[in-house]
């Protein structure tokens, strides 16, 4: 009786699941496998690998997203420990949530007013002397901007994790004699890297294809894996090749899991 | 087992309520109304005041939905599940779309005002006596530079854009054939060329250009220009005329060499529901007044004589928008490519 019961609450989820994520991915896979004229081929994989093109085009990628996970890991770090020693907590972090709940594109054309020529950053780098500089469409902008968007979903699991740390260990390392500096990387660091892993995968993984700033903040001079499936769906129609990166892109992601699952698992044990 | 019951009526009343909101969400975005027009354009190409002078004169509301390049506007059509009335390919992807049975011939019976047509816009090699189109704008592929940083009358080549002194300064628009197409026409090479040596000599020299391009962008682009964040552009006409209209430092050339010609037209897909509406709407868009009105809001040529007439002498005897035929017979039309 109560296993045919969870098996009912199961359909609904089940259902979306059959229908929205494995139908997809099954669709994507299956496309991967056909070239232009609709002949099933394995074609296009050995493209991806063959061409220097589609290479350079994933180190670019994973390079970014490594630069935009590294630099959000390094703010937020730092803001969630803060955080999690403040008066008004819950006030602080509906700080650091509410800029998600602004549009993404919103966020990015806002970016575009402030690094123009003669936007807020250039009239204040104007303003102490060093003159205008060409900050849209270059890759510092367009790291910044990334890691600005990424910040909260990098600062939430970290902020979680220290929340759940018992601060029974802290004391016990400052009694035992260890300095402040000792405690935070012997005693805290290692027990809230559960939350920096998934603060990592969070932020990691989207970073990976992102190409809606790619276009407006980079102006399309560094062409993502993102980039590089929308032109090919939308533009040269060769929806092989476009599933091919996706696939690609996908177990990139389920390994990029995988390593950051198992240490986190080797540590708890 | 009461349990299990409980659960299927629910499940069945979650099913009902969505059926019903999904119901009322396709009215509201007026697929399947009866007065309704689904016009799938491009993005501000259409003044919003003649769609609603259009729903008060015939009581159709215009449903626009928009999209940013021919290839992407095909994918969809392609793709299926659309109810689109009307859309506006340009030229070689009408026989593009005629090819991939996408389309549905014209009546002619039905429309009214196609004698308001300059003749030299009409019958084009991608669409034999319109027998599925009908011209809705015309225009060139040329170079919009800023006087601030560039002297008035220096920048009259293609070749002139991979000069070291442009370096970052460049910014293109993002329209894969034309872009390709301006590398064609440099090298002296007609813009429809299948060759694939010279297509990729063309591609060599285009990457020669990156270093002096600024960004890769589309309708962006006039808003950049408009704040002086470039100096130079290459755009379609109309969006030079809406940008010279706002910033008096910009200029608009078509070199001498060639250039794309294009035409947008208005073409009927095969997913086509109210017949009605789209006749209603082609002859609304065929008169005089109409077609001028949107010709001066949206800056591109007319190729409705009528309408042209209509339009400010300054506007009508522009050089830089209504080109003379000598700039005209330089020229290149796209063809569609013979392979898919």
């Amino acid at each position: 009786m109560t296993k045919r019961k969870t098996c009912g609450y199961f359909i609904p989820y089940g259902l979306w699941l059959g229908l929205f994520v494995i139908a997809p991915v099954a669709l994507i896979v299956y496309q991967s496998f056909f070239s232009l004229d609709h002949h099933v081929t394995l074609a296009n994989y050995a493209t991806y690998f063959q061409s220097g093109v589609y290479l350079k085009m994933t180190l670019n990628s994973v390079w970014y997203a490594f630069l935009i996970t590294l630099f959000t890991g390094l703010i937020s770090y730092p803001t969630a420990y803060v955080l999690r020693q403040l008066k008004h907590r819950q006030f602080w972090l509906l700080l650091v949530i509410l800029p998600t709940w602004i549009n993404i594109l919103l966020k990015a054309y806002a970016f575009i007013g402030i690094f123009s020529q003669d936007g807020v950053a250039n009239s204040f780098l104007r303003f102490i002397g060093i003159g205008p500089q060409q900050l849209l469409f270059t890759n510092a902008s367009f790291i910044f901007v990334a890691t600005y968007i990424q910040i909260p979903f990098m600062i939430l699991p970290i902020y979680n994790s220290l929340a759940d740390l018992n601060p029974a260990y802290i004391n016990a390392s400052l009694d035992l004699g260890a300095t402040r500096w000792q405690t935070f990387y012997r005693v805290i660091f290692p027990l809230t890297l559960p939350g920096v892993k998934a603060g990592v995968q969070a932020v990691f993984i989207p970073s990976l294809s992102l190409f809606m700033l790619t276009r407006l903040i980079g102006g399309n001079k560094v062409i993502t894996l993102g980039t590089a499936i929308e032109e090919h769906f939308l533009t040269t129609m060769n929806w092989g090749m476009g599933s091919t990166i996706g696939v690609v892109l996908i177990v990139a992601m389920i390994i990029v899991m995988q390593l950051t699952n198992d240490h986190s698992g080797r540590s708890s044990q | 087992m009461k349990r299990l019951i409980s659960l299927v009526i629910g499940l069945l009343a979650i099913c009902g309520l969505l059926a019903y909101t999904g119901n009322r969400l396709q009215r509201s975005s007026g697929d399947s109304g009866s007065k309704v027009l689904n016009l799938y354009n491009w993005g501000d190409y259409i003044d919003p005041s003649l769609l609603s002078k259009f729903q008060r004169e015939t009581g159709y509301h215009v449903n626009v939905e928009t999209f940013d390049s021919n290839e992407a506007m095909f994918t969809k059509l392609k793709q299926g599940g659309t109810h689109y009335d009307l859309t506006v390919p340009s030229d070689y992807m009408v026989s593009k779309l005629k090819q991939a049975h996408l389309l549905q011939p014209i009546d002619r019976h039905r429309l009214t005002g196609m004698q308001n047509y300059d003749p030299r816009f009409l019958n084009q090699s991608f669409d034999r006596h319109n027998r599925y189109s009908i011209p809705y704008f015309w225009g060139t592929l040329g170079i919009i530079y800023n006087d601030r940083y560039i002297r008035p009358g220096t920048l009259t080549h293609w070749s002139q854009l991979w000069s070291p002194k442009y370096r970052h300064q460049i910014m293109l628009v993002d329209s894969a054939r034309d872009i390709l197409g301006m590398a064609l026409v440099e090298r002296g090479e007609s813009m429809n060329t299948t060759n694939p040596q010279t297509l990729l000599a063309a591609t060599h020299r285009l990457d020669q250009l990156s270093p002096n391009v600024k960004a890769i962008v589309a309708d962006e682009i006039k808003m950049y220009m408009i704040q002086d964040e470039a100096a130079i552009a290459v755009d379609w006409s109309g969006e030079a005329a809406e940008m010279l209209a706002s910033n008096s430092h910009l200029h608009y050339v078509v070199p001498k060499e060639g250039s794309n010609l294009w035409f947008d037209n208005l073409v009927i897909p095969k997913s086509a529901q109210h017949y009605q509406a789209i006749y209603a709407f082609l002859n609304f868009m065929n008169r005089p007044e109409n077609a001028a009105q949107n010709a001066e809001y949206i800056g591109y040529a007319t190729p409705n004589a009528k309408a042209k007439a209509l339009l400010p002498r300054s506007v009508r005897n522009d050089r830089q928008f209504y080109p003379d035929d000598a700039t005209i017979r330089h020229l290149q039309v796209y063809r569609n490519r013979p392979t898919v």
